[in-house]
């Protein structure tokens, strides 16, 4: 039988016999959880009477939410998971060699393709752009997880998403996502696999292809596949921590369903409050007011969407009634874009730049909304009170658009900046 | 578990995502109670000081969208809510409900009931009747494997019974 990607990497981890709608016990490769997460986790491993994770070295807990640790409640919950993974032998990293989970795990080839991956954090879906079906599950599971080293999947349905055709100087793979989800809708591919393809696609870069996987789950997805390509793959093995053997779909795989989105005309697109399936191109909402701009987290938090963010606020500055949090996804990111210059002309421009941690995406800490301010964000919710007040708005958008936004002091198009 | 559940029904639409069933802001804890007292909190303030052992919520499409705070699910049962009946549910929380023991309901006829309707649920028929209005709707039947799961408590009684072998 052809398979898709999804099928094929759960046939490689079963003995139950796989097609879409079979419930399958998988074997998992890799299991994470975070410092909310976490917790729950611990308490229900116990439950279950275990006392040993099945491989240390492919169970870790990643303190990112609320880290560094915004309060003593916050901080408490680090010092259990940090208790627990030191008691286990699992991996666990402190702040200041940590970041955000889904850009930390790849940079340091602890998600590989081919593999299986659960994550107590529905964007475990971003590892999808790895080619490993990687999924966000609950604390129980993933405690069940790392007692087994096995899981329960049900084969999804996959969705065949095409992106065609050749994207302007001011697209990036934020902007393809929001067009799928503008067109099919939250619940479009509710637990369906997407599975992403087209030319557009091949010519993307590695950080907007975790952009475009990442926000599966937006989709009502359960992960959002890509076949694993040269660039990829070369990536993956300048950095495996462990053997890996890549997956791909079968030519003549059949889908559920099938969406081609033609990228070569369209604008940058933004997401209005309260879903993100809310989506519109910019320059229908250009001259919504701002009170905030962020850029980053596990969507638009890497090296790539910081240089975007760089080219628009190069010798420009901030409007004076409004503010820009910068937060690198990872400490690589970190480092790397202090060497290329460009916290210069972010520092420049009159951002802030903070350390990585997830911080206001979730509405956890460093830059919270007041009742009635707007934030345009580079993360991937904009659900009521996502990031503070019940009565603040979030709209959502590539790093080009906030960059430009943060400048004009309302949501504008990247090219009246530079222009 | 009990099998048959009674209550009045607290109405809510499509896309009820986890961010409000419980806000980031009080995810320093996973106390059920401390949780339960914020349930809904941004959608519907009344929720958590209204809500009466037995209630029951009952939603559009894709209820419990969004993070895979388990947090969600957690308080919900925290606050004495004794079932969920949605036309659908979004996958993780539909896993995690069913790993805590929080029963849920898929129905294509939620839109029938409307807020403050009596309504009982029979878990082993898979029917909900509503009292106020005198109808009877089914419950789209679970797979087998997740009946087997439920049937031995949930989750952490399988893991353990596995552990054991
Ligand atoms: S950056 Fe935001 S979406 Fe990503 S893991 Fe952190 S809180 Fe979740």
């Amino acid at each position: 039988m052809a398979m898709t990607l999804a099928e094929a990497i759960i046939a490689k981890h079963t003995k139950d016999p796989v097609e879409a709608g079979a419930i399958c016990r998988v074997n998992v490769d890799f299991a994470f959880t975070n410092d909310i997460t976490g917790p729950p986790a611990i308490k229900e491993f116990r439950k279950m009477g275990a006392q040993k994770v099945f491989d240390p070295q492919r169970c870790a807990v990643l303190p990112d939410h609320f880290s560094p640790a915004k309060d003593i409640a916050s901080a408490e919950q680090i010092k259990e998971c940090r208790e627990f993974a030191e008691e286990q032998g699992m991996l666990f990293w402190e702040v200041g060699r940590v970041g955000v989970e889904h850009t930390f795990l790849p940079e340091n080839g602890l998600v590989l393709p081919g593999e299986i991956v659960l994550g107590a954090d529905s964007h475990t879906c971003t590892h999808g752009a790895m080619g490993a079906l990687a999924t966000g599950v609950g604390s129980t599971d993933l405690a069940a997880a790392w007692a087994l080293g096995e899981t329960w999947l049900r084969v999804p349905e996959t969705m065949k998403v095409s992106y065609e055709g050749t994207p302007s100087e001011w697209l990036c793979g934020k902007d393809m996502i929001l067009a799928l989800i503008g067109k099919i809708g939250v619940e479009g591919a509710r637990y369906m696999a997407l599975e992403f393809h087209g030319d557009a696609l091949e010519g993307l870069g590695l950080d907007d292809r975790f952009t475009l996987s990442n926000m599966a789950i937006e989709a009502g997805g359960k992960t959002g596949l890509i076949n694993p390509d040269d660039k990829l793959l070369e990536y993956a093995r300048d950095r495996a921590a462990r053997p890996f053997e890549p997956l791909f779909a079968d030519r003549d795989a059949s889908y559920a369903g099938s969406v081609t989105i033609n990228v070569s005309d369209m604008e940058p697109m933004v997401a209005m409050p309260h879903l993100p399936e809310n989506v519109k191109p910019v320059s229908e909402v250009s001259g919504t007011h701002v009170d905030q701009v962020f850029i980053g987290s596990c969507t638009n938090g890497r090296i790539s969407d910081l240089r975007s963010a760089a080219k628009v606020l190069k010798g420009k500055k901030v409007h004076n009634k409004t503010r820009l949090m910068i937060i690198p996804a990872s400490y690589e990111v970190y480092r790397q874009a202090m060497k290329e210059g460009l916290f210069d002309i972010f520092l420049d421009a009159g951002a802030a730049i903070s350390t990585p941690s997830c911080g206001p995406c979730l509405g956890g800490h460093l830059g919270i909304l007041a009742a009635d301010e707007r934030c345009i964000s580079t993360s991937n919710r904009n659900f009521v009170g996502r990031m503070g007040s019940p009565k603040s708005e979030v709209v959502l958008s590539g790093p080009m658009v906030a960059a430009a936004s943060a400048v004009a002091g309302h949501i504008c198009h990247p090219k009246e900046i530079t222009g | 578990m009990e099998t048959i559940l009674k209550g009045k029904a607290w109405v809510y639409g499509d896309n009820v995502d986890t961010d409000v069933i419980i806000p980031a802001r009080y995810l320093v804890t996973s106390d059920e109670r401390s949780l339960a007292a914020h349930c809904m909190e941004d959608i519907d303030a009344s929720y958590a000081g209204g809500v009466v052992k037995g209630d029951m919520i009952v939603a559009g499409n894709n209820f419990g969208c969004g993070s895979s705070r388990e947090h969600a699910p957690i308080a919900i049962k925290g606050s004495g809510a004794s079932c969920v009946i949605a036309r659908s549910f979004a996958r993780i929380f539909y896993r995690n409900a069913i790993n805590i023991g929080l029963p849920i309901l898929e129905c294509t006829e939620t839109g029938r009931i409307t807020k403050d309707d009596i309504i009982e649920v029979d878990l082993a028929k898979g029917t909900i009747t509503n009292r106020t209005k005198g109808e009877t709707y089914n419950a789209k039947p679970f797979p087998d494997f997740l009946q087997n799961l439920i049937g031995l408590g949930g989750l952490v009684p399988y893991v353990r019974a596995r552990l054991s072998e």
